[in-house]
């Protein structure tokens, strides 16, 4: 960084020993910027441009075709079973693993973290191996006539496992900075777990539960790779809507297949809003050791 | 008071979601359709034919679900459990796996329909950009120094198998069947291919729509369908000296049929893609109909070019012999995709 | 082994209901689906796997993958560094919007930052068409493409970091004489090191795996530009279980290590910032 040896006493603040030249952090401030542009903004600005591009009629035409109405009502059927599901666990392991100390906890936690670098293809696939017809449990199921994979369940089995970590990965490092004095003085005052548990751990994480339910909801309505293998891609019935989007764009209907990604890329916008909204209100509430 | 709100967000969370998923109309019966990539226009046409043809004839509704991807993968679901009530794929020996793999349709299914269980046929051409800048008129000129060839994956896509083998029998034809020579034909024709989608419509978008590549081995229909899609200005087709009878087949999966109770429906399907509004459909959709005669709008016939075509079976045995032989692990496609040859 | 040694005593509830229930969900959901992966690929036999694992398309993917994933991971590293820096030292228009898009990635489906990506990169794209070189459809989108996904992780390791970064550190650099670019390289960027490196592995364990955005705007072409979770569905696809199980398994352990690294790392991180927590 040789730019920063030229001083420049201009711009807004005056140069100081602790701090770069003008010169420098505008030059970091474009290169970031820049980057930031190339990678993500022109993308993002990429979906909704294709989507439009035949205008709005054509835009909202594509949401009138009952395949991909029946893809939307279907991803928010899964996300509907799997986030709350999520949350029961992350609050269960958040409290085991940040309430108390034992033995192995570290191995738990990098349990609860797999799932984020495991390749969604083996997430979806491990389910084959386990419900396929040729997987371990496939004859015992097939004999009593129950259907995991290419159904429902087995869509809702892939996204939990996708979604697992966030709930539990947002809660355990504010609780564990929290400590457990305020339950102990709540328990000597004669309340009871349940109790303690609802009007004193859950207030104090409620934000930071809300922002791990979001980043999981995000996940579970936009996740691809792990439905993919396991939805039999089915028009109308097991089609979730990041599958739609891509059956869409083989059938050269790039407008609806963008319009579809458009409602998507939506619902992430959404997703950031509200959560810069809570980190801007609610900041110190939140961890801020979260990482995702 | 803020304190419960989290508590009470999550509440109607779980409330206010069931609401918006209220499950779509039941009580009508459907039909589940497992077909390959490029026929997503013709079984959306079929499928409403279908339902008007059922309802006149029984009185009831009926929805066909459809499914489409590369025809070996789509193979495998039905394989892995996927409900299939009719399975209308690419080539034989991908329902021939499922039989095998399954049990789930006798071994001798394809003696079932007329003429092999194809009610349709089709052939594989050369998609090229309006005006021929490369000059391509056959084979050998998709191996010249500069062109860039586009085709699938024959791992994954039946289309892709096709155009592998009517290489190959171009191949065998230029130097007197020596099946060595066809390999190192096809060899140099692959390494003149920069793309491999995993299926048939994958390679068409990649090369129509992204601009890749000279030439697009594609399927007959795939090809006039490329027209409809993104004009008559921009394209045109070759087609080579020889080509290859692709024969994508129909079937009843037996065992799902009797579990869903849907035979009558199944079976009612697949005769009326042989019946003349069948055929006229898949006709009107570039498929050539084994019965042309009785096509409505004999326009759709005759725009069929005649082209000297092999057959699977007299060029390579079968669909059972070719399978391994070329596509099988550690066959002649993964011998040919090396590096250093 | 008593309770009492495996768990330090507590005067809190709950610990057997919340332990047990969180194991159980573990087993059901991650260790018993991802064993059973492990176990059709160890019924193979050693030979098999062996053959699977050096075969040279399974090689070449697994190099595509592993590769790539190193370049964009360190790419993000150098200008999640620079995102990171400005997020938290400098003030300018749209900071806060700026801060909040660097989660777009977190947010954007996969497949539809795959189909945009393909969409600008094509060689008739937006920047596509601007480039003297192919991005889409080469080794290169993939890159791209794992820039996209990897680039949070950095961001976001670092900034609570440069937060709680001590300025009197920096002061007290400058007080004994150190010119600025000398603070930063001696001072700063040491300290920031480990948080650097566990974003980079996130980063990195993430884009190993990625496979929707990647699938769009990759050529697909085997040894140049066929990615590693894209040969488990090939073998998937082609009713080869075992291939497609021992590639997994090949993954799954890597992911797994590089987890184990991470979580040491950011022990260590912590203990050199003087955090106890």
């Amino acid at each position: 960084m040789s730019a920063e040896a030229a001083t420049a006493p201009v711009g807004r603040s005056l140069a100081s020993p602790t701090t770069e030249s003008a010169g420098a952090k505008l030059l970091l401030i474009v290169l970031g910027l820049g980057f930031l542009a190339l990678f993500l903004v022109i993308p993002l600005f990429a979906v909704f441009a294709e989507a439009f591009r035949n205008g709005v009629a054509v835009y909202f035409e594509a949401f009138e075709d009952p395949d991909t109405q029946a893809a939307i009502r279907l991803t928010l059927l899964v996300a509907a079973i799997a986030v709350p599901l999520n949350i029961v666990f992350g609050l269960a392991a958040s409290w085991a693993i940040a309430k108390f100390e034992f033995r192995g906890k570290s191995f738990m936690l990098t349990l609860i973290d797999l799932p984020f670098s495991v390749s969604p293809v083996v997430s979806g696939m491990c389910y084959v191996i386990l419900f396929g017809a040729s997987g371990y449990f496939g004859p015992w199921l097939d004999k009593h006539g129950i259907q995991i994979i290419f159904a429902v369940p087995g869509l809702v089995l892939a996204t939990v496992f996708v979604t697992f970590p966030f709930v539990a990965r947002e809660l355990i490092p504010l609780m564990q900075e929290q400590g457990t004095s305020e339950e102990e003085a709540a328990l000597s005052l004669g309340a009871n777990g349940w109790r303690t548990f609802w009007s004193v751990t859950l207030p104090n994480v409620r934000w930071a539960l809300l922002y791990g339910v979001l980043l999981s909801n995000a996940r579970a309505m936009g996740e691809f790779g792990a439905v993919s293998v396991v939805s039999g891609h089915l028009r109308g019935l097991t089609n979730t809507l990041p599958l739609q989007v891509e059956i869409l764009y083989n059938d050269y209907n790039f407008v609806a297949a963008f319009a579809a990604a458009s409602l998507l890329a939506g619902l992430g916008l959404v997703t950031l809003v509200i959560k810069s909204l809570l980190e801007w209100r609610y900041g110190g509430e939140i961890s801020s050791k979260h990482r995702k | 008071m803020k304190r419960f709100l989290a508590a009470r967000l999550l509440a109607a969370l779980t409330v206010v979601a069931p609401v918006a998923v209220a499950a779509p109309a039941a009580a009508q019966s459907t039909l589940t359709n497992v077909s390959y990539d490029p026929t997503r226009e013709l079984y959306k046409d079929f499928n409403a034919l279908f339902a008007k043809h059922w309802k006149a004839e029984t009185g009831q509704d009926i929805r066909v679900q459809v499914s489409h991807g590369g025809s070996g993968k789509q193979a495998r679901s039905v394989i892995d459990g996927l409900n299939a009530d009719v399975v209308t794929l690419a080539l034989a020996s991908d329902i021939d796996a499922i039989a095998k793999a399954t049990k789930k349709l006798p071994a001798d299914w394809q003696k079932r329909l007329p003429n092999n269980s194809s009610p349709y046929t089709s052939t594989i051409v050369f998609l090229v950009r309006k005006g021929n800048p490369k000059g391509i008129k056959d084979w050998n000129d998709l191996v010249k120094p500069g062109v860039e060839v586009i085709t699938p994956n024959p791992k994954t896509s039946g289309g892709a198998r096709w155009n592998y083998l009517a290489a190959w029998a171009y191949g065998l034809k230029q130097n007197d069947n020596d099946p060595e020579k066809a390999k190192a034909f096809v060899a140099e024709l692959f390494k003149h291919v920069p793309v491999l989608d995993s299926g048939a419509r994958g390679s068409t978008t990649t090369f129509a729509q992204r601009g890749l590549g000279d030439v697009l081995l594609a399927w007959e229909n795939e090809a006039y369908l490329s027209f409809q899609e993104f004009g008559d200005d921009k394209f045109e087709i070759v087609f080579p000296s020889i080509s290859i009878l692709a024969e994508p087949p129909v079937a009843i999966v037996d065992a799902n049929v009797d579990k869903n109770g849907s035979r009558k429906a199944a079976e009612a399907y697949l005769n009326l893609l042989y019946s003349p509004e069948g055929q006229s459909l898949a006709a009107k959709h570039f498929y050539r109909p084994v019965k042309p005669e009785t096509v409505s709008n004999k326009a759709d016939v005759e725009r069929f070019k005649s082209i000297n075509l092999v057959t699977i079976d007299d060029t390579f045995g079968g669909w059972a012999k070719a399978q391994g032989e070329h596509f099988g692990d550690g066959g002649v496609f993964d011998q040919i995709f090396k590096p250093g040859n | 082994m008593s309770r009492a040694t495996f768990r330090t005593p507590s005067a809190l509830p709950g610990f057997g209901l919340t332990f047990g229930f969180a194991w159980l969900w573990l087993t059901l959901i991650i260790l018993l689906p991802l064993g059973g992966v492990i176990l059709w690929a160890g019924s193979l036999g050693v030979e098999r796997l062996i053959q699977i694992a050096s075969d040279p398309r399974t090689l070449a993917a697994l190099k595509v993958s592993f590769g790539l994933s190193l370049l964009a991971a360190a790419l993000n590293a150098v200008f999640g560094l620079i995102l990171a820096w400005i997020l938290t030292r400098y003030d300018f228009p749209g900071r806060r919007l700026v801060d909040a898009a660097v989660d777009l990635p977190f947010a954007l489906p996969t497949a539809v930052a795959g189909i945009a990506l393909a969409a600008i990169y094509a060689p008739n794209g937006w920047i596509g068409a601007l480039l003297p070189f192919k991005v889409a459809y080469t080794p290169l989108g993939i890159f791209v493409a794992l820039v996209f996904i990897g680039l949070p992780f950095v961001v976001r390791t670092l900034q609570p970091v440069l937060i709680d970064l001590d300025r009197e550190l920096e002061e007290a650099s400058a007080t004994l004489g150190a010119r600025r670019p000398v603070t930063l390289a001696r001072v700063i960027l040491p300290t920031l090191f480990p948080a650097l490196l566990v974003g980079f592995a996130l980063a990195f364990a993430r884009a190993v795996g990625e496979y929707g955005s990647v699938i769009f705007i990759a050529g697909n072409v085997p040894y140049v530009s066929e990615i590693a979770p894209l040969i488990i569905i090939m073998k998937l696809e082609e009713f080869d279980y075992g291939a497609a199980t021992a590639v997994a398994t090949i993954m799954l352990l890597i992911s797994f290590a590089l987890l184990l690294l991470i979580n040491l790392l950011e022990a260590w991180t912590r203990r050199r910032l003087g955090h106890v927590s």
